[in-house]
């Protein structure tokens, strides 16, 4: 009867069960039905309208700019993100407090500011806005505008998901690599990015999720003109304001959600497929 | 080849880590640095490496001036106190790095590459793990695979930082005898760091001892 001697390790029965209760629960009460809402209102009226809410022109034109955005937006990122994590973890130097303080700028400070700061800059009564005007190059109300303060705001997923990783593993493995005679590019392509690549590819996923979803700050620099310069989030919310196209909002907000559950299952199926390389590389 | 230290000094801010270190070691020799931590004996290592940057004096390998030459280019073989595998790559990929890595007109062909790093494994006595990543490694493998993998770049001077201060008692025994034997076969110029005085008279030609960044004393080991 091993069952009599309780395991020190473990709470028993009743906590157990509470405490999966309760994160079951609140994970139902916030996470699955808001979704499940979403995706019942926007299959409510069948899938003849909801695939007609789509098929949309200005809502196509509004999934072709979040994709356009996502794909500028990320990869920056991804590059700014690398380099600063890498910058901040493998060197000393002065400022680098500051530095690691201003990458999480974009966090702290609400999106409708950082929106507020590129009209400020590039808008027509803003700092450069008369020198753009002359040059004919608009930013503020039109796709540059939006690259740009989606970029702002996901800036720090990429360096703060690596940040912690890289100072964890330090930098014996890198001065090994110089030691046996690797140059500072191949050392960091050959030795650093194959550590890092799992956190980069969460980091790179997070950054997309975001890009894709972010609202308030290019909701000020867009100008919300139908079928130009709106993103998914704000088509989704003008269809909501809209009264007779109200499930059409739920359409593609379903289809946003998608997009955000891609995202996650591109990240699952990728651990499942790199599973060996993964287990070699943890234990120590 | 021989090495010289010519009047090194290293100071980090106000505190002296290293004063007018005069060191010369005789090609072939087993040099151990002795001393308490923070006595500069491991930043001694790093400098000649030239993982440290140095305030004063210079290092000769041979009649070649190191000081100002890069870590890439001063060739040194250097096993770090905790190995610093390369964690993704399996056990021949690490012994093959250097060899790999060396720029296109000096890389020998892949089958000679693998053909070297085969011959090394052989060497530190770990035939057959070659697939092996280091996490499947117990210490005392890990260690020698970390010596193969200084040893293909055929360096000028073998440097052992603490190579066995991660080891349990026994296998440090065993892999001490080991590595003397290795040495006599092999006749790299070697130094390495311990704080162990017995490991240091056991296993080196010369003890060096260092406290407070200064040589104290140097003993020959009589044979």
């Amino acid at each position: 009867m091993a069952s009599r001697y309780r395991n020190a390790l473990v709470e028993p029965a009743p906590v157990r069960w509470l405490l999966i209760g309760v994160t079951l629960l609140f994970l139902g009460i916030f996470l699955l039905l808001p979704l499940f809402v979403v995706f019942t209102q926007a299959l409510a009226s069948g899938m003849p309208t909801f695939f007609a809410a789509l098929h949309d022109a200005d809502t196509l034109a509004s999934i072709r700019l979040t994709l356009l955005t996502a794909a500028v937006a990320v990869p920056l990122n991804t590059l700014f993100g690398v380099a600063a994590a890498w910058a901040i973890t493998k060197f000393e130097f002065r400022g680098k407090n500051l530095l690691t303080t201003l990458i999480d700028l974009p966090f702290s400070v609400s999106p409708v500011i950082a929106g507020m700061v590129f009209v400020l800059l590039f808008g027509s009564h803003g700092w450069l806005g008369g020198w753009l005007a002359e040059h004919d190059i608009k930013i503020v109300f039109a796709l540059p505008g939006i690259v740009l303060a989606t970029t702002f705001v996901t800036f720090p997923f990429v360096a703060r998901e690596l940040i912690p990783l890289m100072q964890a593993q330090g930098t014996e493995e890198e001065q090994a690599a110089l030691t046996l005679g690797a140059n500072g590019w191949r050392t960091f392509w050959h030795v650093t990015m194959p550590n890092i690549r799992w956190g980069l590819l969460y980091g790179v996923l997070l950054c997309n999720a975001r890009a894709m979803g972010e609202f308030g700050a290019v909701s000020v620099v867009s100008g919300h003109v139908r079928g130009l310069t709106n993103t998914m989030p704000l088509q989704v919310e003008m269809l909501y304001n809209d009264p007779g196209q109200y499930s059409a909002a739920f359409a593609v907000a379903s289809l946003l959600a998608l997009l955000g559950f891609v995202t996650l299952a591109l990240k699952h199926f990728l651990e499942w497929w790199h599973g060996d390389e993964l287990a070699a590389l943890r234990g120590k | 080849m021989e090495i010289g230290v010519r009047n090194l000094g290293k100071h980090y801010g106000e505190v002296v880590a290293l004063r007018d270190i005069r060191l010369d070691i005789a090609s072939g020799e087993l040099l151990a640095l002795l001393g308490p931590s923070g006595s500069g004996k491991t930043t001694l290592l790093r400098a000649i490496a030239g993982l440290e940057t140095i305030n004063q004096g210079s290092i000769h390998f041979g009649d070649v001036d190191a000081t100002h030459l890069s870590v890439q280019d001063r060739r040194v073989g250097f096993v770090f106190q905790h190995y610093a595998l390369f964690k993704h790559m399996s056990v021949l990929d690490n012994i093959t790095f250097g060899l790999r890595m060396r720029k296109l007109s000096r890389r020998p062909p892949k089958n000679q590459i693998k053909a070297r790093g085969m011959e090394l494994l052989e060497l530190v006595q770990l035939k057959g793990l070659e697939q092996r990543y280091p996490q499947q490694l117990s210490g005392g493998q890990r260690q020698r695979v970390a010596l193969a993998r200084a040893l293909a770049i055929e360096p000028r001077v073998l440097l052992l930082d603490e190579p066995f201060g991660a080891l349990d008692a026994k296998v440090r025994r065993e892999l001490r005898a080991w590595l003397r034997q290795l040495h006599d076969e092999i006749g790299y110029t070697t130094i390495f760091v311990t704080h162990d005085e017995n490991e240091a008279h056991e296993l080196a030609d010369r003890v060096v001892t260092m406290n407070e960044g200064v040589i104290e004393q140097v003993d020959k080991v009589a044979a």
